[in-house]
């Protein structure tokens, strides 16, 4: 039932279709245009399915099975049949590349188009590294120390580890400096941080700290809803560490105020 | 043991607010996740090895009923004696008749989760016999009248100077200014406070990590000795354990021996891995002279066939609570039962009912690092999920969030609707989110604000922003 991508050729650019996130969407639209930009200038075809709305996590993750698969449905006939579905979330790319196939597998309508849409979904930055082939971006003046969360998802269920800090890399004025416990939970969990805001609370409380430690200006991460959170707490606690998605800074969109924060500030 | 897992919440709060247990917690990075990912990457075939491992487990759960019969008929064949106990009950009354048959006053145990399961020590002592734990940990928290906080390590709530209090109190016989300040003095003081007890028992109680079918073995690991002592010394010899930990061979058990150490201590092998057959043969030095197993079930057997069955292939090497955010944000004592963490969300719900337990699957992040580190392949976040599931399908959690959710699928489902709303609400937080960019508070944030700021919206959705775009590339003429 897996479904080959489809080989690209340099004639006809790639057909993508942006799955932008509902908080992406609502929170930090920047992120959305610095991924057009960014996948515009790999030589995709952007496209942005107009009905799309949210991949069901908060659904799927609170028990409710049923509304997590009419929400996934939705998701699957909005973005069949593009060549690849892009998301700039490890956390939403995971759940339609890894959770959709086991969600509507088994259904005889639906379950082959789930597995095509789940093989041809990816996370942002690498499909950028891994489909297209980028192992650079253009330099444009972002400079100084900054600091990688692995949010979850990405991390464990999508691989994405070198990924971004390959691309960072290759930004001449820009030093990573990895924080300890990067790849450990900021506490976001979704629903998980409403429903238990203390065990939140005290994860972010140490994520933060760990981020003040490496004395970077900035922390990035491949989600927003990890940015969220440890912007919020950074913010909370008095750091002055900017949150950006890593996309921000790929795409040179750092005159965007930062999460959560004044420009400057 | 009776469970307190339903207040789960009340718990952790106030297990945040304990700096005590805070303080401790912090041991678990260096104690445990440093030490095993340094002997993780010393072993090139820890990966097939997990795989190994899980195939293996697998093989005998859907064969349960072979092996442990077939491990039933080889201790019989080595003079030892298998009691089967359904539940915690039968278990506790096998243990009691085979003290009370030998006029036992004094009894020495090792530590054993299934005997904390199964409330094995309050039932003895009701009983008028003395209970000695041999485990400095389980003899630490015995003094504190406690439950284990972690399978392994089960004082790992305290620090030495809880311990150094705890011997004070307890051991009145000793000089009152004898110094306890080094973990040396702490371990010196239990070792003389436990050899008289080694030599005095009738009845030494163990676990075990392992039960071999071919053999009719039974093995323990530690790192003190105090379960060679406890079972060699005494006349007697009961092994508390459960159905989920026969092996088919030696051969399988070396399999998971080499995994358990590495995963839980970072050890390449515990200090002491020992295997006991049957009692003292004619000609041996030493030994007990009576070998019994108790065989318990306690709710395993319904768990076996279902949906979360895999979490029976687990082997108790605390992996997936050394590493998970949630235990190092609470500790064990929050989950209120004697499985705590990652594993004890997936187990407990099976083994207390998920109307005392449906907390502990919730009050994960779904993080992954539990499943990422166990040497077993339990696909522990899918079970939580699954119980979840339950949870919304039994409606057992509040009607809030039922509704709550409910309420969201319904606006997702509508995306115009949604996107409206949304649009609105975007910029109503944009404009209030002034030049701060950030909330302090908001009605009906609280969970989020009492802990963090909330980053106020940018303003317009992108969605909006994008059809904008569109409309100007369009008229623009560009792709």
């Amino acid at each position: 039932m897996v479904d080959t991508p489809p080989q690209h050729s340099p004639e006809a650019p790639r057909r993508v279709a942006l799955f932008v996130t509902c908080v992406v969407d609502f929170f930090r639209p920047t992120v959305g245009f610095a991924a057009v930009r960014l996948l515009e200038r790999a030589g995709c075809k952007v496209e942005v399915p107009p009905t799309q709305v949210c991949c069901g996590q908060p659904a799927y993750n609170s028990g409710d099975r049923a509304a997590a698969i009419a929400v996934a449905k939705d998701v699957v006939a909005a973005f069949d049949g593009y060549d690849h579905v892009v998301v700039p979330s490890g956390s939403c790319g995971a759940m339609i590349r890894v959770h959709y196939p086991k969600l509507l597998g088994d259904d005889p309508d639906w379950g082959p188009r789930a597995h095509r849409v789940a093989s041809r979904t990816h996370e942002l930055v690498s499909f950028l590294t891994d489909v297209c082939g980028v192992d650079s971006v253009a330099d444009l003046g972002t400079a100084g120390t900054v600091t990688y969360h692995d949010g979850c998802s990405g991390l464990r269920e999508m691989g994405i580890k070198q990924q971004p800090r390959k691309l960072l890399a290759s930004i001449p004025g820009l030093e990573l400096k990895d924080m300890l416990d990067a790849e450990v939970c900021c506490g976001f969990g979704g629903t998980f941080c409403v429903k238990y805001p203390d065990i939140s609370g005290e994860m972010v409380r140490k994520k933060a700290e760990t981020i003040a430690q490496t004395g970077a200006a900035m922390v990035l991460a491949g989600d927003v809803s990890c940015l969220l959170n440890i912007a919020g707490k950074l913010s909370r606690e008095g750091h002055k560490v900017e949150a950006r998605h890593v996309a921000e800074v790929l795409a040179g969109m750092t005159d965007v105020p930062p999460i959560g924060a004044a420009k400057g500030e | 043991m009776q469970p307190t897992s339903a207040a789960f919440k009340q718990r952790s709060r106030q297990a945040i607010a304990n700096p005590v247990l805070q303080k401790a917690l912090q041991n678990i990075r260096p104690g445990f996740q440093q030490k095993r990912a340094k002997a993780v990457a010393q072993l090139p075939e820890f990966e097939a090895l997990r795989d190994e491992a899980r195939d293996l487990k697998n093989h005998v759960l859907a064969h349960l009923d072979v092996y442990l019969q077939r491990f039933e008929a080889k201790v019989q064949e080595s003079g030892g004696q298998v009691h089967w106990a359904r539940t915690a009950g039968e278990a506790c009354d096998a243990v009691l008749g085979i003290c009370q048959a030998a006029g036992a006053t004094l009894v020495t145990k090792g530590k054993s989760m299934v005997a904390e399961e199964i409330g094995l020590n309050s039932r003895l002592e009701a009983a008028g016999l003395t209970v000695v734990e041999t485990d400095l940990g389980e003899y630490i928290i015995q003094l504190r009248h406690e439950m284990p906080s972690h399978i392994i390590a089960p004082a790992l709530h305290l620090t030495k100077t809880e311990i150094a209090a705890a011997f004070m109190q307890a051991h009145v016989d000793l000089p009152a200014d004898r110094p306890l300040d080094e973990p040396r003095a702490l371990t010196d003081e239990a070792r003389l406070m436990l050899r008289q007890k080694f030599l005095g028992a009738q009845v030494g109680i163990t676990g075990a990590n392992l039960l071999i079918a071919e053999t009719g073995s039974t093995v323990i690991v530690t790192n003190e000795g105090n379960g060679d002592l406890t079972q060699n010394l005494p006349g007697i010899h009961i092994v508390v354990t459960s159905i989920d930990k026969v092996v088919p061979t030696l051969e399988d058990a070396s399999t998971i021996l080499r995994l358990l150490a590495r995963s839980a201590t970072g050890q390449e092998f515990s200090a002491y891995t020992t295997v006991s057959t049957g009692p003292k043969r004619r000609g041996d030095m030493d030994g007990p002279d009576e070998f019994h197993v108790v065989l318990v079930d306690n709710g395993r057997s319904s768990i076996l066939g279902g949906p979360t069955q895999d979490v029976l292939r687990c082997i108790r090497c605390g992996a997936c609570m050394n590493h998970c955010p949630v235990y190092a944000a609470v500790g064990g004592h929050a989950y209120g039962w004697v499985v705590p963490g990652p594993i004890g969300a997936a187990l407990d719900p099976g083994m207390i009912g998920l109307e005392e337990a449906r907390h502990l699957p919730h009050a994960s992040s779904f993080c992954g690092r539990c499943e990422e580190v166990c040497p077993m392949r339990i696909p522990l976040p899918k079970i939580m999920r699954y119980w979840r599931e339950q949870t919304f399908t039994r409606k057992l959690d509040p009607a809030s969030a039922r509704y709550g959710i409910g309420a969201w699928a319904w606006l997702a489902r509508r995306p115009r609707l949604y996107h409206w709303t949304t649009g609105l609400a975007a910029r109503t937080l944009g404009l209030l989110g002034g030049r701060r960019r950030r909330f302090k508070w908001l009605p009906m944030a609280g969970g989020w604000t009492a802990h963090r700021d909330l980053p106020a919206p940018e303003g317009r959705t992108f969605l909006a922003q994008w059809r904008a775009e569109e409309k100007r590339r369009a008229r623009a003429g560009a792709p």
